[in-house]
């Protein structure tokens, strides 16, 4: 099988130039993969570095040493040595993230938040905004809430809208960021759904999820973020 | 994002290649190089006296550099030095293919002329002369940035900040320009006012499939709009990337200072 991520001896430092120049370790050595319709879950406690391996992976952290490798399009791209506009691209059409908070544009309604992903990749408004509404729907988001915008949601609506536009495209790459957490049972069991579909949809996928029980539920394979720690 | 359009076209609008420019001693501007592709927006951010609005004005062929050069791919796919242009083919590129949004619209607006000639007289400028059609575009567009058409005869100085702005854009983008210069746009603006514009710019951005540089020392703005960022200091580009990667993992001492004096929302 071919693996979507390949990742092999990544390693990330923070140097904060403002407190001295001290020197912050987050990992080192990672190296693992995943392949299509597999769910990969990182495990470790906090401060492990989970987070910082996922936005590793979406090049929102720059690596310092090592690959990153993403199939896109069928080739192999070492996404720790991409140009920014392969980055964009790669991201536009192979990887999804959803991540820990929706970061709302100002003004902007649910329908379109959710819908923008599909627009971007030139669906058209109309068939964009049905699967959107499909997917708040079974998110439990009320449609009364649709034409708002998120930013005066809850936090546990604004998570959903955050899901449902994590969710709402068809890429062949998803990166999650502890998808769950603020959510309660039978959104959580949406999720669990949500991803399930993904897989059958050959999907890789790369989580983050406390909650043991939704870990048990979608994991293939977990990985165990603490070999990866770069002592200080 | 404004990402619709970034499909791999690999030939770069405008090209700069160390470009430099110094004021007697001062060197303003220092060894800059970068490319632009269309669709492509590109925030250059840095303290006040950092060299960003002189760069814009190297970019936009306003000020000769000291050494260097930008060159622009024009409509005929043929990219042309900006230093070889005549003065006439410079203004017919900042006619038709660039705009050029100031801070203060007051500069980049007629104050006493009507909202509607304002926009109008750039269609004319491009060879438009169908009273009807210049009208009507004129309305489209006022629309398109949210000024009610009923203020369309009303000189823009009887108009708010917020609106004098859009309507600078208005009158920017209506020759459906394919690179757009932006210095500090939202700068004299109310908090509100300025997340409706941000708002406004993204999507007409996204929709016209606009190459953007934008001159801010607002890090919030070049979240919001660009793609990539460079960020200035002492007249030289000390950091560059994709705008997330740099603001949420910043390398160097300066732009961590940058980065951490944001106040939380």
């Amino acid at each position: 099988m071919t693996a979507m991520i390949d990742i092999t001896d990544a390693g990330k430092t923070f140097t904060m130039h403002l407190q001295g120049g001290i020197e912050l370790p987050v990992v080192r050595g990672v190296t693992f993969q995943v392949n299509p319709g597999e769910c990969v879950v990182l495990s470790g406690p906090s401060g492990a570095g989970k987070s910082s391996i996922l936005k590793m992976i979406f090049g929102n952290y720059r690596c310092d040493s090592g690959r990153i490798g993403i199939r896109h399009r069928g080739k192999l791209v070492d996404l720790a040595a991409a140009e920014p506009r392969q980055v964009l691209n790669i991201r536009r059409s192979t990887i999804g993230y959803v991540s820990q908070f929706l970061r709302a544009v100002p003004r902007v309604a649910t329908i379109d938040v959710v819908a923008e992903p599909l627009i971007v990749n030139g669906m058209s408004r109309t068939d964009a905004q049905a699967r959107a509404g499909e997917l708040l729907h079974r998110l439990n988001i009320p449609e009364r809430l649709w034409q708002l915008p998120p930013a005066t949601f809850s936090g546990g609506e604004q998570q959903r809208v955050n899901i449902a536009r994590g969710f709402i495209s068809d890429l062949p790459i998803l990166l999650l960021d502890e998808p769950t957490a603020s959510l309660d049972a039978a959104n959580r069991a949406v999720v669990v759904e949500l991803v399930a579909e993904k897989k059958r949809q050959d999907v890789a996928m790369v989580a983050i999820v406390h909650d043991d029980e939704i870990r048990h539920l979608i994991a293939d394979r977990i990985v165990d973020v603490t070999s990866f720690a770069a002592a200080a | 994002m404004a990402d619709q359009n970034l499909i791999e076209n690999d030939e770069p609008l405008l090209v700069a290649k160390s470009l430099s420019k110094s004021f007697g001693r001062i060197n303003a501007c220092r060894d800059v190089s970068f490319s632009l592709h269309p669709g492509e927006v590109l925030a250059i951010v840095g303290e006040s006296g950092s060299g960003k609005s002189t760069l814009l004005q190297l970019l936009s062929g306003q000020l000769a550099p000291s050494a260097g050069h930008v060159s622009y791919r024009m409509r005929d796919g043929v990219a042309r030095d900006l230093a070889s242009l005549g003065e006439a083919e410079r203004r017919f590129l900042f006619r038709t293919d660039w705009g050029f949004v100031h801070q203060d619209p007051a500069q980049g607006l007629r104050m006493a002329v009507s909202a509607g000639a304002n926009v109008g007289e750039r269609l004319m400028a491009v060879g438009w002369n169908h009273y009807g059609r210049i009208r009507d575009t004129a309305s489209d567009w006022l629309t398109r940035v949210e000024i009610d058409t009923a203020r369309i005869d009303d000189a823009p100085r009887t108009y708010s900040g917020g609106m004098r702005q859009r309507l600078q854009i208005a009158r920017n983008l209506v020759t459906e320009p394919r690179l757009v210069f932006m210095d500090e746009p939202t700068g004299g603006l109310d908090v509100s006012v300025q997340a409706r514009l941000l708002d406004l710019l993204r999507s007409l951005v996204a929709e016209l499939n606009l190459a953007v540089v934008i001159v801010t020392h607002d890090l919030a703005v070049a979240r919001l709009l660009s793609h990539r960022v460079m960020v200035m200091k002492g007249g030289r580009v000390i950091e560059t990337g994709l705008t997330d990667q740099v603001l949420d993992d910043p390398r160097e001492p300066y732009t961590q200072l940058l980065v951490s004096s944001i106040l939380p929302p």
